[in-house]
């Protein structure tokens, strides 16, 4: 992903497509979206990785939650009028220097993350999918037992640190 | 930066990071977010876990001609989407839903004012404007209410709140903000039905007023 986002490399996105276009469209149509319109979706959100490949920090967030992302915007905007509100962007300082090390860190949260998601009782994972996939209200998930997710938590928080003299003169 | 006390519950970062929130509430945990760095976090580990959601999920094969369709529109060109930045003390979703424009307020009376964003049948978010002193007309809700100060603070039967923090009122908080001395206290704040001022403008004025 940080070839396709600091050196535009073709190879990189075809390879980063080879993974995540068959799950992405097994992930869209688990809610029940017809093949032809989930390869639409499909679409859609690659391209959006790469022309915004540039709003990547690995620092932060995984491929995958920023694809995940991706794609429920893009299957929000197919349902709604208005789209979702987002956040302000953090702008990363381009003197930072990426830090390695918390990048790896935050790897390992999220193969903890995918360890954790795996080894649910079926129907637990099924619910834990089903809130991922907008099918649950917010009263429905506060009812539910999430994934463990205090640890990836404060490793992001970790991440965000970093931009926090960006963020001081926000309030 | 202030201390933030009072945060947005786990479940509404998750019901907000998965799309399924009802529009008046995702404008307001969008703007909380914007100014919260301990929710950002909160927000991403949700993100963390539904890409975990999507890297586990079954690959099913796509079409032959797919790939090749996206690799050559790579280099289209695009129009970026406008970006709302911070203005004032308005995060970037509140001047977003503003359309860059200042809020037009209208009055309430004794003061208050209110900017109404965005209403519907999925509830409404608008701008509140309430001078020291000032007590929020005492309202019932149906539903939850988040209330998200902008500036200045309030107290009420359940704590204290400043600038960046959140008030979570479910259906059976009866309770009466008072905006504290200093600043005016300009407040974002949502609801899934349309608030029921029980004084200051008589029930019958409420569909003049959109309130
Ligand atoms: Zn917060």
């Amino acid at each position: 992903m940080l070839s396709v986002r600091d050196d535009r490399d073709r190879e990189a996105f075809a390879r980063l497509f080879d993974f995540f276009a068959p799950r992405l469209k097994g992930f869209v149509m688990r809610s029940g979206t017809s093949s032809g319109q989930a390869e639409e979706i499909v679409q859609d959100v690659m391209l959006t990785v790469w022309r915004k490949a540039g709003q990547f920090d690995p620092a932060r967030a995984q491929v995958s939650a920023w694809i995940y992302q991706i794609a429920r915007n893009r299957q929000i905007d197919m349902i709604r009028k208005e789209g979702r509100p987002m956040p302000e962007e953090l702008q990363e300082d381009p003197e930072t220097e990426a830090d390695a090390s918390q990048i790896v860190a935050l790897e390992q949260e999220a193969g903890h993350l995918k360890t954790a998601l795996n080894k649910l009782a079926p129907d637990q994972r099924e619910v834990i999918e089903k809130a991922y996939m907008g099918e649950l209200t917010h009263q429905e998930i506060s009812s539910q037992t999430g994934l463990p997710l205090g640890t990836i938590k404060s490793r992001i928080r970790l991440g965000l640190e970093r931009l926090r003299h960006e963020l001081k003169d926000m309030r | 930066m202030n201390q933030i006390g009072h945060h947005m519950p786990d479940a509404l970062l998750a019901s907000y990071a998965a799309g399924n929130l009802p529009h008046p509430y995702a404008l307001v945990v969008a703007a909380h977010i914007s100014m919260c760095l301990t929710c950002r976090a909160g927000f991403e580990a949700h993100q963390a876990a539904g890409g975990a959601v999507l890297e586990t999920s079954n690959a099913v094969a796509i079409s032959g001609g797919l790939k090749s369709d996206v690799m050559a529109l790579l280099d289209e060109p695009t129009v970026p989407a406008p970006r709302f930045e911070r203005s004032g003390i308005y995060p970037g979703p509140v001047v977003e839903a503003l359309r860059g424009k200042a809020p037009r307020w209208r009055s309430l009376g004794l003061g208050v004012k209110q900017s109404i964003l965005s209403g519907g049948s999925e509830g409404s978010v608008r701008l509140l404007y309430i001078p020291p002193g000032q007590a929020v007309p005492d309202h019932g809700h149906n539903g939850l209410e988040l209330t998200l100060v902008l500036q200045g603070s309030f107290s009420d039967e359940t704590g204290h709140y400043g600038v960046g923090d959140l008030e979570v009122a479910d259906q059976d908080l009866e309770h009466t903000p008072i905006a504290d001395g200093g600043d005016p206290c300009i407040c974002l704040a949502a609801t899934d039905a349309p608030l029921r001022f029980t004084s200051l403008v008589p029930r019958i004025l409420q569909p003049i007023f959109g309130i």
